[in-house]
């Protein structure tokens, strides 16, 4: 109980600073924020009046601590481009995001536990050497260009899947969106696979030359049995730690995705956001992106603590 | 690292084939960048009569929308790639080294602060900040490098100074300590040299990182932007163009792939080997 309040605590703090540095982000960009406000019409004075209504005239700790507060009563400010509230822009495009994200993520974990384990229980066999050099591909290829590819072959070359947007015009049935997703989710899957399966394989390995298992081998217990009463268990648990600490770059790498094949999430927002300078909308997308990763790092910590009983007893 | 990890280094890689292809093609890669000019054609000559030829003996990668010969445009895009993917690993590691180590080995309540700005830096959407700030500084070489090496080092920080901290505890240590040397000597001289195998891997696979930063950047036409090319950008400008000239695409990603993978591998290579010996 301890351990998992500590666990919070420093979550809390992590976001305080996270926001102190999203603060800091928009204070450097070049430029008087208040231009953006600014109309030819406008007087030196009437500018001015602007300038102190927005605060701009306040010392910087205190405009934090107010735009601080304006953050916690969930108001993320309006975008300069088109004036919608930030928080409900996001919000509409999280769904979209998290689709894609959790299908590829599920997809790959389903993918990379049995392929890591089978792997791992005969290193250096032919599925082992196979997997090993498409996982090393799918560490190293670029993930858009790799998507790119895709829509070359799938959509322009072969017409099979569409290669934008997340429904074709005017239909919204199930089977319309799953034939957008399949696409973007290949890329996202494989590359998270891919990682995910050299984690499981290596456990696997450490496992496997643990004395439980020469024990249990001893005994005669089937080869199944150990692998997937025992090992299973124990190896898959590092994999709740690397999921959290993949996070940051699942992100980023959903960000990159959802560009390349146009897909209406919070990444394709954020990069229309930067190409327009859209501050209140970027210090809003980076502010609930890292409150996702925190949450999810916390999320893993405290599965970690849950599943393996002897953290609880340590802490 | 003594005489005797060195040799079984040397013994192990001699009988990974895969190890020792990966380091001639970063070998033969970085050569080819360093000696551009003489091995590779103009890569601004321009030829109308020979715009969007595709692969072919007089242009073995084929030309661009302007005529231009692809090749010498990949080698010339090789050269920044590499030198971003480069310059940024030997920044980040810098930074990651010296701000693990004294984090570590200070402990305390400076270790604290430094590790939850670590853990906070680690939140940030990093694919994100590195868009704003290259919006902010003007596009370029230098400021690409600065971007990817101050937004990488996190990792590599949290590694070394968990390091620290077991090697802080070893008797020389604990001796030089009181014989009364200075704490950024020890550091220096008995801390660092102790941990140059998990800085060399960290090192080889952070190059990796940043080139593939830096092609995602540029690719959506922030960090190398014309009249520099890096194959990045290459790719950027040949996206448009996948129906009529697929080669355009093709070989810079197969270019940054191959980079990549040849970095990735050998760093995985050295961490094993590492390991056992």
């Amino acid at each position: 109980m301890k351990h998992i309040l500590s666990k919070i605590v420093q979550s809390i703090l992590v976001m305080f600073l996270v926001s102190i540095l999203c603060f800091a982000l928009i204070k450097l960009a070049p430029g008087d924020p208040v231009l953006t406000y600014v109309q030819p019409n406008m007087s030196e004075s009437y500018i001015a009046t602007l300038r102190e209504r927005l605060g701009l005239t306040k010392p910087l700790p205190e405009q934090y601590l107010l735009w601080l507060g304006r953050i916690l009563h969930g108001n993320f400010g309006y975008s300069l481009v088109n004036n919608r509230p930030v928080l409900q822009q996001i919000l509409e495009r999280l769904p979209a995001t998290f689709l894609l994200m959790g299908v590829s993520l599920v997809l790959a974990v389903v993918i990379s536990i049995p392929l890591g384990m089978k792997c791992g229980e005969r290193p250096g066999g032919a599925l082992d050497r196979f997997t090993s050099a498409v996982s090393y591909v799918g560490i190293s290829i670029p993930n858009y260009w790799f998507g790119i590819l895709l829509i070359y072959l799938f959509s322009v070359y072969l017409g099979w899947l569409p290669s934008i947007g997340m429904h074709s015009t005017g239909n919204h049935s199930l089977p319309d969106l799953l034939r957008h997703l399949i696409l973007p989710c290949t890329v996202m899957t494989y590359v998270n696979a891919a990682q995910f399966t050299r984690y499981i394989r290596s456990s696997t390995i450490t496992q496997l030359s643990e004395d439980y298992v020469t024990v249990q081998k001893a005994y005669g217990t089937p080869r199944r049995r150990i692998m997937y009463g025992n090992v299973l268990k124990n190896a898959i648990l590092p994999l709740i730690t690397v999921l959290g600490m993949s996070l940051q770059s699942l992100v980023s790498g959903a960000m990159i995705c959802e560009q390349v094949f146009a897909w209406p999430g919070t990444g394709q927002l954020a990069v229309t956001a930067v190409t327009t300078f859209d501050y209140p909308l970027i210090m809003g997308i980076t502010m609930m992106t890292a409150l996702m990763i925190v949450v999810g790092n916390l999320l893993a910590d405290l599965l970690y603590t849950i599943v393996d009983p002897r953290i609880r007893q340590a802490a | 690292m003594d005489n005797h990890t060195r040799k079984k280094i040397l013994a192990a890689f001699r009988h990974n084939p895969m190890a020792i292809a990966g380091t001639l093609l970063i070998l033969f890669f970085a050569l080819t960048a360093l000696l551009a000019p003489w091995v590779a054609g103009n890569p601004n000559t321009l030829d109308v009569n020979a715009r969007l030829v595709a692969p072919c003996a007089a242009h073995p990668f084929g030309t661009d929308e302007m005529g231009r010969d692809y090749l010498a445009r990949c080698i010339y895009g090789g050269r920044t790639s590499l030198l971003v993917g480069f310059l940024s690993m030997i920044l980040s590691t810098a930074i990651g080294v010296a701000i693990g180590s004294v984090s570590g080995y200070l402990g305390g309540k400076t270790d604290i602060v430094i590790m939850r700005l670590v853990d906070a830096l680690l939140s940030l959407p990093t694919f994100l900040i590195m868009m704003v700030m290259n919006a902010y500084l003007s596009a370029g070489i230098r400021n690409v490098i600065l971007i990817i090496g101050f937004l990488t080092w996190m990792n590599l920080a949290r590694i070394v100074r968990g390091e620290t901290l077991t090697l802080k505890e070893r008797e020389y240590v604990v001796y030089s300590r009181i014989s009364g040397q200075k704490r950024f000597r020890i550091i220096l001289r008995h801390i660092l040299p102790n941990m140059m195998p998990t800085i060399i891997v960290s090192a080889t696979i952070n190059v990796a990182q940043a080139i593939l930063m830096e092609s995602a950047l540029s690719f959506f036409g922030l960090g190398i932007v014309p009249p520099t090319a890096s194959w990045g950008s290459m790719l950027n400008n040949a996206q448009n163009r996948m129906t009529t000239a697929p080669w355009l695409a093709i070989f810079p990603g197969l270019l940054i792939l191959l980079t990549v993978l040849s970095f990735n591998y050998v760093g995985e290579f050295l961490r094993k080997a590492y390991d056992r010996s």
